[in-house]
């Protein structure tokens, strides 16, 4: 167990991370591959909304990763800040982008699913909203980190912005549901498109959320090798 | 007493100094000196807590400063590079508020009295930002005066004042000293204290 | 005792930021005409239609509040960094926490409150009734110490960063979002929550930004 502590230097992380890279990327590339093969080809077209609920295979997943990095980033925030360590810190600006990535690729699969089913590219319901605004708390990380120019600094600062963002998350959730309610918006439930799953839209689900979590790995660490190369001013070994 | 141990300083990737140790009794006068970016406002301001560093222990009294809290820093005032003076306020203001934001009245008497020995008598009603910057450093000074703190840490605080002012502030050490304190002045000019040879701490670059 | 010196520094603390704010009277009244400004310009981008403006005025004037806050945030703390007096509080034995609140407080009471007081005047334009206008200030005085709080830690991270304003207004307005949305939405008691929450968490959090950039 002692041995893994060298990883927490980011010199010893490098070749760990950069090793790693593509034990993630090919599996992901496959499992996308057969995942989208699955959702557009092989599951059955919904009797109620044809084809178009096939936006969903990555509109689901990719709003889960968008809120799961979140939090993963803040955790990796508040490690590297509560125990000094730049590995740490480094992983959740790595991730901070991705996550955005995600949220903002959720928003746009959102509004071509709401396109063709209620008319609209964009709807203010709860859901929508609430990933909005977590869309912009990862802006409003990255751009901390981006204007701070002392790197510790930038860390540091990450790490008590996306505490307080974590801690926030919930009381946004609740008030635009509270918002929602009293403006009687639309209540666009993305879950009722899924009550009668067939087997092979389970199946495509699944192996898209899979093919999310594997490439955002291999993302992410491809990120943080370059991070570290770049505040540790290392030389690229090919 | 001030004790420091093997204190070793990281900023960025460079290690600044390391395995640096001394003891500060009452009485005692450091000075600090060594060529620009070897440290020495880094040392301060580790002294003062506004800095960890990297390896080793500061203690006071036997305890590490980190643990005394605000029970250490009743014990230190310091001067830094930054004056710690609002432009906006008179010097006499500024006196009041620093002591006020310590916890501790002082009366205008008590602080017009210590602004006249910075030789700042006729300036006491005037905002900081006509003062000159020798005289705003006076002011700052000032605060010395009425602190009653055990250890002074200063850094560059005779840089660009003329020699009446170098004068006043050497007195002030020296009372200071006499009356049983400790001061860490980081200086490139000789500090030439009449109570006798200052200790010296020299940072390589 | 112990408590006796730290309600002088509270005191001295208080005394200080009052005597800076009206030093520097036109940062407050800046502040105040950009609040009438922005909530203006509704009317003028939108529609003057009464029956619309009347439906607008609490969201309008919550926003206008919102940002006008956040042009008062940018100066909480960095000139006191810039001068030094901020690392000198940092080194006094008083208990941090309790300065920053008291920086908080006095923000709060000095561009905070001048918001509510002007309020009615919006509240007018807009053309709400008197109850109506009274219930807007109530929401006004129980949310608008909530910005500040928020904006508190935003103000302590971008200490001396490049972008400025924009970044700090970029960190902070999400985070305001349910102040705003309880606010301009008539719920007084859900305000009051989010504001109970936020005095236990934000003085906190700035404190512990302003070490980040002290402790250097």
């Amino acid at each position: 167990m002692s041995n893994w502590y060298r990883y927490a230097s980011p010199v010893n992380l490098y070749p760990l991370a950069s090793r790693m890279i593509p034990w993630f990327a090919i599996p992901a590339a496959i499992l996308l591959a057969v995942g989208l093969y699955v959702g557009l080809f092989v599951a059955p077209t919904d009797f109620q909304q044809g084809d178009v609920y096939r936006v969903l295979f990555i509109h689901v997943p990719a709003a889960w990763m968008g809120m799961l990095l979140y939090l993963l980033m803040a955790l990796y925030a508040a490690v590297g800040w509560a125990w000094n360590a730049r590995a740490s810190s480094m992983m959740a600006s790595a991730l901070s982008v991705t996550g955005a990535l995600f949220t903002l690729l959720s928003l746009i699969t959102g509004g071509l699913w709401g396109k063709p089913t209620w008319g609209t590219w964009w709807v203010w319901d709860a859901r929508t909203t609430s990933t909005l605004i977590l869309l912009f708390l990862y802006a409003g990380f990255i751009s901390l980190q981006s204007a701070i120019d002392d790197p510790r600094r930038a860390d540091r600062a990450g790490a008590v912005l996306a505490l307080v963002g974590v801690v926030n998350v919930p009381i946004i959730y609740f008030s635009v549901q509270w918002w929602n309610t009293l403006h009687q918006g639309a209540t666009i439930r993305i879950a009722s498109a899924t009550t009668t799953m067939a087997a092979p839209m389970l199946a495509a689900w699944s192996i898209m959320v899979a093919a999310c979590w594997f490439y955002s790995v291999a993302v992410v660490l491809g990120r943080l090798c370059c991070i570290i190369s770049d505040r540790e001013h290392l030389e690229v070994v090919r | 007493m001030l004790e420091a141990s093997h204190l070793e300083c990281v900023r960025g990737n460079r290690t600044i100094f390391r395995d640096l140790s001394f003891a500060v009794r009452p009485g005692d006068c450091f000075r600090l000196t060594g060529p620009n970016g070897s440290g020495k406002t880094s040392l301060l301001r580790m002294l003062c807590g506004l800095l960890s560093p990297t390896h080793g222990t500061i203690r006071w009294h036997g305890a590490g400063i980190e643990t005394l809290g605000e029970e250490y820093f009743s014990s230190i005032a310091y001067v830094g590079h930054r004056p710690g003076i609002k432009d906006e306020f008179t010097a006499m203001e500024n006196l009041q508020v620093s002591s006020g934001m310590r916890g501790i009245e002082i009366s205008r008497k008590a602080a017009a009295s210590a602004l006249e020995r910075m030789g700042l008598g006729g300036r006491l009603h005037v905002p900081a930002r006509f003062l000159s910057e020798g005289e705003r450093r006076r002011a700052a000074i000032a605060r010395l005066a009425v602190n009653h703190s055990m250890l002074w840490l200063l850094d560059e605080v005779l840089t660009s004042l003329d020699r009446f002012a170098v004068k006043t502030i050497q007195l002030l050490i020296e009372d200071h000293l006499d009356a049983g304190g400790m001061a860490i002045v980081a200086t490139h000019q000789e500090l030439n204290l009449s109570s006798g040879q200052s200790q010296r701490i020299e940072l390589a670059a | 005792m112990k408590a006796a010196s730290h309600l002088v520094m509270f005191r001295w603390l208080l005394r200080r930021e009052m005597i800076l704010a009206w030093r520097r009277k036109s940062d407050m009244i800046s502040m105040l005409a950009f609040f009438v400004i922005i909530a203006s310009l509704f009317p003028l981008g939108v529609d003057p239609d009464s029956r619309l403006l009347r439906y607008m005025a609490p969201g309008v004037v919550w926003i206008s509040a919102l940002l006008a806050s956040m042009l008062g945030l940018g100066s909480l703390f960095s000139s006191d960094y810039t001068d030094g007096t901020l690392e000198q509080m940092w080194i006094t034995p008083q208990p941090r926490l309790l300065i920053v609140a008291g920086k908080i407080l006095a923000q709060c009471l000095l561009t905070g409150m001048p918001l509510v007081l002007i309020s009615p005047l919006l509240a007018l334009q807009f053309g709400l009734t008197s109850s109506e206008m009274r219930f807007l200030a109530v929401s006004l005085l129980t949310g608008i110490p909530v910005l500040n709080l928020i904006g508190a830690i935003g103000s302590a991270l971008t200490i001396g960063v490049r972008g400025g304003g924009l970044v700090v207004a970029l960190i902070v307005l999400p985070l305001c979002i349910p102040v705003l949305v309880f606010g301009a939405g008539g719920n007084l008691s859900l305000v009051g929550a989010v504001l109970a929450l936020t005095l236990v968490f934000a003085p906190w959090a700035a404190a512990s930004a302003l070490t980040i950039v002290v402790e250097d």
